[in-house]
């Protein structure tokens, strides 16, 4: 197995592959090899939006090759937030990198026109993408797959309008229901007018030792599919959520105002399944089929003629436009998940944006005038939709200020002790306690699959724990995850791959690794992330946490500043920071 | 991991997979009733062609997707449905019909075994197979299902199943 880099430059029309043995060696793949790539090719305090700042896509060792090791890592300079990007996304884009022969693909500069980039394993083509720019992501996928050669095994990754006019939290589509959701890499596609990337290949890969490599994808198949460590996952899917977390307070409701929502029942993820999921995908490669698929059914007469649209869902999503949003009922998060699909905008961030608009329009800080006229109102699911068009239009100074993110419409008009970010990114779904809040403002990207400080609050639930052991989970997890998302393996597949199944799979693919070499990796890579972070101007003792959060109560009652102050103290000795 | 599942884990890994080397006994005096593959459900397919690395890994070791007898097939990318091509074990096989090297030889229990050595990558067979079960290799020789059951073993959804059928069954 060559370990390759695919370097393309829009710029100059060029591409050109590059063996980087060593970089893989060191650095294993995925995250390691990306951060280290963007170390590499990103200027320090470059416009993330301009041409010098690079795309980077990483897969691991894993990759193609063993059930689960289905994630492929974007690494750039976020948009959103100033400092690390970094983006997950599954379907079928690992696999069409691993058989295409590229680990790693690195894009520069910025193309002339609109363009998209065709990989067929070696062969790399920039083609002309006038006629496909500014139509909705989905369609844009369906032209694709009719120009492009590699049915069954290629992958199509592309952006909506939301990406083309710069949202700062624009996401890139991939291959339907799947997206490098998170930080904006949305945007910098569409700085680059780069529309959509498709990649196939052919290749085979040879294992070492055929028996041994059968041995233990045998084992790792059957413990996801003959036992219950995946259960949560393939039944209801992670929306199974909703009703937990309503039920323990711990469900943002209403902009965080409140952490249970009275109508959480009709947007449970028990609801989903029975009355509209049709349907559930996998990505390649995983046995799971997580991708819970629901019918939206409009009618639009009164002659019995309907829409059907198919949607996905996930506990994300429903938060962020349904409970966050006051919204109850199943119809009106579908609606709302489906307009964020088309237009190419980051469910979690799009849905964050428009609760601290509701709020701020509510207590007066903006008014009719800066919203044209849309009524933002808890559950206006119509409301909503012409406001999301509006922030990928951006036409008048207050949807500017939306498409670029709560952080920055809350400093123009105020609010700021509700405007729902740490470090910059609008948060996720979980008001669980102290380990969720101090989870996502030191990780990496500032996403709770960091290091799951929600977990750890779940955690401390039912056990007492006191700071300094949350913290020591938060800093293990940084650290681990940084191994598995090295490989990369799909995080729900985390309780399959234990240190003894990872140290197996890669020797069955000829790298031999110790429990210590992984923990020594994961620590490194956690510490050239925070390099690349304080870098770019991310300061953790001056990172701001919103007001709200101490003010409603959590699953682990009201949160006190002192205790998460403490906890961040302890996090900062730990790293040896102070 | 609780005990429990820990158990069960175990218990799983002690029951073994299908061999499909030691179950290709078939004498030519005794015709027996042959195995055949069925899409039992394809409607239930979700797409993770673990049946295709199933395939590849058992007949040939290697990790591909190209070199799997059955294939996964999209219309109009995932939003739209799977289509499941296997091999039909047609008792009047076309494939074998077409060959005219007899590479493609039909047996007295009615299944087709296919002699690499003396094809010679003519494609004959992959015109003959209206399914487009019949598919050439990188090596321009044909990739032909052998009906071990391997896909069946790893598909999660229970879209496949093994069948037997007497020597004349079509």
């Amino acid at each position: 197995m060559l370990r390759k880099v695919l370097y393309i430059d829009l710029s100059k029309e060029e591409s050109w592959a590059l063996e980087r043995q060593e970089l893989f060696e060191k650095w294993m793949g995925g995250t390691g090899v990306g951060i280290r790539l963007l170390q590499e090719e990103c200027p320090a305090g470059i416009d993330p939006l301009s041409p010098k700042a690079p795309i980077i896509f990483s897969i691991g060792p894993l990759n193609g090759i063993f059930p689960m090791a289905t994630k492929t890592v974007a690494t750039f300079k976020s948009p959103l937030t100033g400092e690390l990007g970094e983006s997950y996304a599954g379907g079928r884009l690992s696999l069409a990198l691993r058989f295409a022969g590229h680990e790693a693909v690195v894009i520069r500069g910025q193309a002339k026109q609109p363009s998209y980039i065709s990989i067929n394993d070696s062969a790399v083509l920039i083609k002309d993408a006038t006629s496909i720019w500014g139509i909705d992501a989905q369609t844009t996928g369906v032209i694709l797959r009719d120009r492009e050669s590699g049915v069954g095994r290629r992958s199509i990754i592309r952006i909506g309008p939301a990406g083309e006019t710069g949202v700062r939290y624009a996401g890139v589509v991939v291959d339907t229901y799947r997206h490098f959701g998170r930080l904006g890499l949305g945007a910098v596609f569409g700085s680059k007018k780069l529309k959509a990337m498709v990649i196939s290949g052919t290749e085979t890969i040879d294992v070492p030792d055929v028996k041994r490599y059968k041995e233990i994808y045998n084992r790792l198949y059957k413990t996801t599919v003959q036992t219950d460590v995946m259960e949560k996952y393939h039944d209801i899917g992670t929306s199974v959520n909703i009703s937990t977390l309503n039920w323990l307070k711990g469900l943002p409701t209403k902009n965080f105002l409140l952490s249970s929502f009275s109508e959480g029942e009709k947007i449970s993820g028990e609801y989903f399944a029975k009355n509209q999921l049709f349907r559930r995908l996998s990505c390649a490669g995983c046995p799971i089929g997580c991708v819970h698929i629901a019918a939206l059914k409009t009618a639009f007469s009164n002659h019995h003629e309907f829409e059907v649209r198919k949607v996905s869902y996930d506990y994300e999503p429903i938060y962020s436009l349904g409970s966050n949003l006051g919204v109850g009922s199943a119809d009106g998060v579908l609606q709302l998940i489906d307009v964020c699909e088309r237009l190419g905008l980051d469910v979690m961030s799009a849905g964050g944006v428009l609760s601290w608009a509701t709020e701020a329009l509510e207590k007066g800080l903006i008014t009719n005038k800066e919203t044209l006229d849309v009524t933002l109102r808890w559950n206006d699911v119509d409301g909503y939709t012409r406001a999301l068009e509006n922030i990928v239009r951006a036409p008048n100074e207050f949807y500017g200020a939306l498409a670029r993110g709560v952080d920055y419409a809350a400093k123009k008009y105020g609010g700021m002790e509700y405007a729902m970010t740490l470090g910059g990114n609008e948060v996720s779904g979980y008001h669980t306690g102290p380990a969720s809040i101090v989870g996502q403002l030191v990780g990496v990207r500032h996403s709770h699959l960091d290091n799951a400080g929600y977990a750890v609050d779940q955690k401390a639930i039912k056990k007492t724990m006191d700071a300094e052991m949350m913290v020591d989970e938060i800093i293990k997890e940084d650290n681990s995850r940084g191994v598995f998302n090295s490989l990369v393996g799909c995080l729900f597949a985390r309780g399959v791959y234990t240190e003894e199944n990872i140290i197996d799979s890669l020797g069955a693919v000829g790298i031999v690794k110790s429990r210590d070499d992984l923990q020594e990796l994961g620590k490194s890579i956690f510490e050239e992330k925070y390099k690349f972070k304080v870098q770019e101007g991310f300061d953790l003792s001056r990172a701001r946490i919103p007001q709200r959060f101490y003010e409603t109560v959590s699953s682990a009652g009201v949160v006190t500043p002192e205790t998460v102050e403490e906890m961040l103290r302890l996090y900062r000795k730990k790293r040896g920071w102070i | 991991m609780p005990e429990s599942q820990a158990e069960e884990i175990k218990e799983a890994e002690a029951k073994p997979f299908l061999e499909p080397a030691e179950k290709e006994t078939t004498t030519p005096e005794k015709p027996r009733k042959r195995r055949r593959l069925k899409v039992a459900h394809p409607e239930r397919c979700i797409g993770c062609l673990s049946c295709m690395f199933a395939c590849s890994r058992t007949r040939t070791g290697t990790v591909s997707l190209q070199n799997s007898a059955i294939k996964i097939q999209t219309q109009g990318g995932i939003e739209g449905d799977f289509r499941v091509v296997v091999c039909r074990a047609c008792a009047d096989a076309p494939c074998a019909r077409a060959c005219p090297t007899g590479a493609m030889k039909k047996r007295p229990d009615g299944s087709v075994v296919f002699h690499k050595d003396i094809c010679i990558g003519c494609g004959s067979c992959e015109k003959a197979c209206l399914v487009g079960a019949v598919t050439m290799g990188k090596e321009k020789k044909p990739i032909k299902c052998i009906h071990c059951g391997a896909c069946v073993e790893f598909c999660p959804h229970g879209v496949l199943e093994l069948e037997e059928v007497s020597a004349s069954g079509g």
